[in-house]
C-alpha cells in the first residue's frame, strides 16, 4: 500500500476505536453540547454590551466550538497516545513496516475529523435552536483558523505525552492543564465579566489566542474577512514549539523499559 | 554450518556504568525454536530488543536476516515478528478487526481467517479484544506477529502469568508454528517451557551466556550428574551402604550425584539384594533443566524471579 492508503487505513481503525469508546465520544462530542446548552440556560440570551450588544449565545458558539477543537485534538490525542503507549500498542506498532508517521498521521486525522464534526454540530445547534448565524461570508477566514488551530493543538497534545507517565494519570494531567485555561480563556465565562489582569495571564497561552481568532470570525459584527492574524500566529508559534519537543522527546515505548 | 538466520557476536550493551550484556555470541538456524533462558536483570530483554531493532547495542556484531537491525527497514520489517513482554491491543477492536488492522501493514500476509484458526481463536473471531481472557490476548498477540508471514518470530516470555492450563494451550500454538518452518526466537523464565519447545536452549546470566545445547544435553556440557536416591532401609545404618553412598540427606533420602551411574547402581541393587532389602522410593533421575539452571545462575529459583 502506498503510505497515503496505508494511513487512510490506519484512519478507519482510528476511527472505530474512538467510535466504540464511550469516554472519548462523550467528552470530546458530547459534553461540549452539553456546555453549550448549561451556558446558554444559565446566562440566558441576554445581550453584551461591551461586545456591541451580541447575545451570549453568539459568544457561546464560538467559545464551544474552541473548547471542542481543543478536547478533540489536544485532550483525547494525548490520552489516547499515552495510554497506547503504555500498553505497548505504540512499540508494536514500531515492529511493524508501517512507517512512524503514518501511525501519527493516521490518529491526527482522526483528531482533525472530529474537530471538524464538533464544529458543525455546534454550529448547526446554535443556528436551530438559538439562532446564532453561520458565517457563510467568512468561511475561508473559519477554515483557516481551525486548520492552524486544530494542528496546533495536534502538536500541543503530542508534546503533552512526554509529561504523562501513565495511563490512568492521562486525564487528570490534561484536565489541569487546560480546564483553568477554559475559564481564564473565556470560554465558560464571558470574558467581559474577567478581569483584565486575569486575561493578561490568559494571553499568555494558546487557547485564549485561537478563541479571539475564532470569536471574530464566527461574530455577525465583524467587518472584513475576519482574519486574526497576530493571534493566529501566536497559536502557530506555539504549535511549532510543541511539534519540536515532541520530534525530540516523544517516546513509544512504556515507562517500564 | 546450515543457514544462520541470526548471528551475534561480542554482543555488549552498558548503560551507563553498568554493563547489561558482556560479549554474547549466539547463533540461531533456520528453522529451529531457539530459547533464550534466564533471571530477569541477566539481560535477556536488552538482547532481544537489539535483536529486534528495538535498542542499540555498545559493541559487537549483529545480524539478523542478513541485516544489522540497528539499521532496519520497511523490507526488514516485512520478515520478522514479534511478541512483545507486554502488549494489550486496543479492547475496542475486535479479533479479526484487530488482524485486518496490522495485515494492511505488510505486503505478504497470511489469511486473516487461517491465522486466527491457527492460534485457536476461532470461537472468539467477533469478541473484542478487551472481552478476552489473559490467555486469549496473548494468543491474539501472537496471531497478530504471524499475520505478516514472518520468516523470523521472536517471542518474549510469551506464558510469564499463565495458569498451567493456558501455557499447555500456548505451547501447543508455538509448537504448530514449528510446523510452518518458522524460525522462532523464544525467551522464557520457565525451564519446562524450554525443555517442551526447544530445539536448542542458551542460559543466561550476569550478561553472558553460560551454557548452551539441546536442552536435554545442556546437562552433560555443564558436568551435571545423575542423580540416584532411596530411602534408608529399615534395620540398616548409613555406614552399611555400600561403596559411594554415604550419608543421609535432611529429607531422610540418601542421594549420589554421579557421573557412572551404571556401575554405582549395580554396586547399589547387588548389595540389596545380597542383604535381601528393598531400597524404598528408589530414584533414577537426569537432572532437569530446572536443576541445571539453579546451579548455573547461583541457586536462585527461576520462578521466583518471574514473580518480581
Amino acid at each position: 500500500m502506498s503510505a497515503v492508503s496505508l494511513a487512510i487505513h490506519q484512519f478507519r481503525y482510528d476511527q472505530k476505536v474512538f467510535w466504540r469508546n464511550p469516554a472519548s465520544v462523550f467528552f470530546t462530542v458530547l459534553l461540549p453540547v452539553i456546555f453549550l446548552f448549561i451556558f446558554a440556560e444559565i446566562f440566558g440570551n441576554d445581550e453584551i454590551e461591551q461586545l456591541g450588544g451580541i447575545k451570549t449565545t453568539t459568544y457561546y458558539v464560538p467559545a464551544i466550538i474552541t473548547l471542542g477543537v481543543v478536547s478533540a485534538t489536544t485532550q483525547s490525542l494525548a490520552i489516547r497516545l499515552a495510554t497506547d503507549r503504555e500498553n505497548g500498542i505504540l512499540k508494536r506498532s514500531r515492529g511493524t513496516p508501517l512507517p512512524s508517521w503514518v501511525f501519527i498521521a493516521g490518529r491526527i486525522g482522526n483528531a482533525i475529523v472530529i474537530s471538524v464534526l464538533g464544529l458543525v454540530v455546534v454550529a448547526g445547534l446554535g443556528r436551530i435552536i438559538y439562532g446564532v448565524e453561520i458565517p457563510w461570508d467568512r468561511a475561508p477566514a473559519v477554515l483557516v483558523t481551525l486548520t492552524v488551530g486544530a494542528a496546533a493543538f495536534c502538536c500541543i497534545g503530542v508534546a503533552l505525552t512526554v509529561i504523562i507517565p501513565s495511563q490512568d494519570a492521562a486525564p487528570a494531567i490534561t484536565n489541569a492543564a487546560l480546564l483553568p485555561l477554559y475559564f481564564l480563556s473565556g470560554i465558560f465565562i464571558p470574558e467581559t465579566e474577567i478581569p483584565s489582569g486575569i486575561l493578561h495571564f490568559a494571553d499568555v497561552f494558546p487557547i485564549r489566542h485561537f478563541f479571539e481568532a475564532f470569536f471574530t470570525a464566527w461574530s455577525p459584527l465583524t467587518q472584513g474577512a475576519g482574519f486574526e492574524w497576530g493571534h493566529l500566529a501566536i497559536v502557530a508559534a506555539w504549535g511549532l514549539a510543541a511539534l519540536l519537543i515532541a520530534v525530540r522527546t516523544f517516546r513509544w515505548t512504556p515507562r517500564a523499559s | 554450518m546450515g543457514d544462520p538466520v541470526i548471528t551475534v557476536t561480542g554482543l555488549r550493551k552498558a548503560y551507563g556504568d553498568f554493563e547489561a550484556v558482556r560479549g554474547l555470541d549466539l547463533e540461531i538456524e533456520r528453522g529451529e525454536i531457539f530459547a533464550f533462558l534466564g533471571p530477569n536483570g541477566a539481560g535477556k530483554t536488552t538482547t532481544v530488543e537489539i535483536l529486534e531493532g528495538y535498542r542499540e547495542r555498545s559493541a559487537g556484531e549483529v545480524e539478523v536476516l542478513g541485516t544489522d537491525p540497528a539499521s532496519a527497514t520497511r523490507d526488514w520489517r516485512e520478515r520478522i515478528g514479534i511478541v512483545l513482554q507486554q502488549c494489550r491491543m486496543p479492547p475496542q477492536l475486535t479479533v479479526r478487526e484487530t488482524l485486518q488492522q496490522y495485515a494492511g501493514y505488510f505486503r505478504d500476509r497470511r489469511p486473516v481467517d487461517e491465522t486466527i484458526a491457527l492460534v485457536g481463536l476461532d470461537h472468539k473471531a467477533d469478541a473484542r479484544a478487551g472481552k478476552l481472557s489473559g490467555g486469549q490476548q496473548r494468543r491474539l498477540d501472537v496471531a497478530v506477529a504471524l499475520i505478516g508471514d514472518p520468516e523470523l518470530l521472536f517471542l518474549d516470555e510469551p506464558t510469564t502469568g499463565f495458569d498451567p492450563s493456558a501455557r499447555r494451550q500456548a505451547w501447543s500454538v508455538i509448537s504448530n508454528l514449528r510446523d510452518l518452518g518458522k524460525t522462532i526466537f523464544l525467551t522464557t523464565h520457565y525451564m519446562e517451557e524450554a525443555q517442551y519447545l526447544a530445539d536448542r536452549a542458551a542460559i543466561i546470566a550476569r550478561g553472558e551466556v553460560i551454557a548452551e545445547g539441546r536442552p536435554d544435553e545442556l546437562g552433560r556440557r555443564t558436568g551435571a550428574d545423575t542423580e540416584v536416591r532411596f530411602r534408608l532401609p529399615d534395620g540398616v545404618a548409613a555406614t552399611d551402604l555400600p561403596g559411594p553412598f554415604t550419608g543421609i540427606g535432611a529429607d531422610g533420602f540418601v542421594a549420589l550425584r554421579t557421573g557412572q551411574p551404571v556401575r554405582d547402581l549395580n554396586e547399589l541393587t547387588g548389595w540389596a539384594i545380597d542383604r535381601g532389602v528393598e531400597l524404598p522410593s528408589l530414584e533414577v533421575a537426569r537432572p532437569s533443566l530446572e536443576d541445571i539452571y539453579l546451579e548455573l545462575t547461583g541457586g536462585r529459583d527461576p520462578a521466583e524471579d518471574a514473580e518480581r
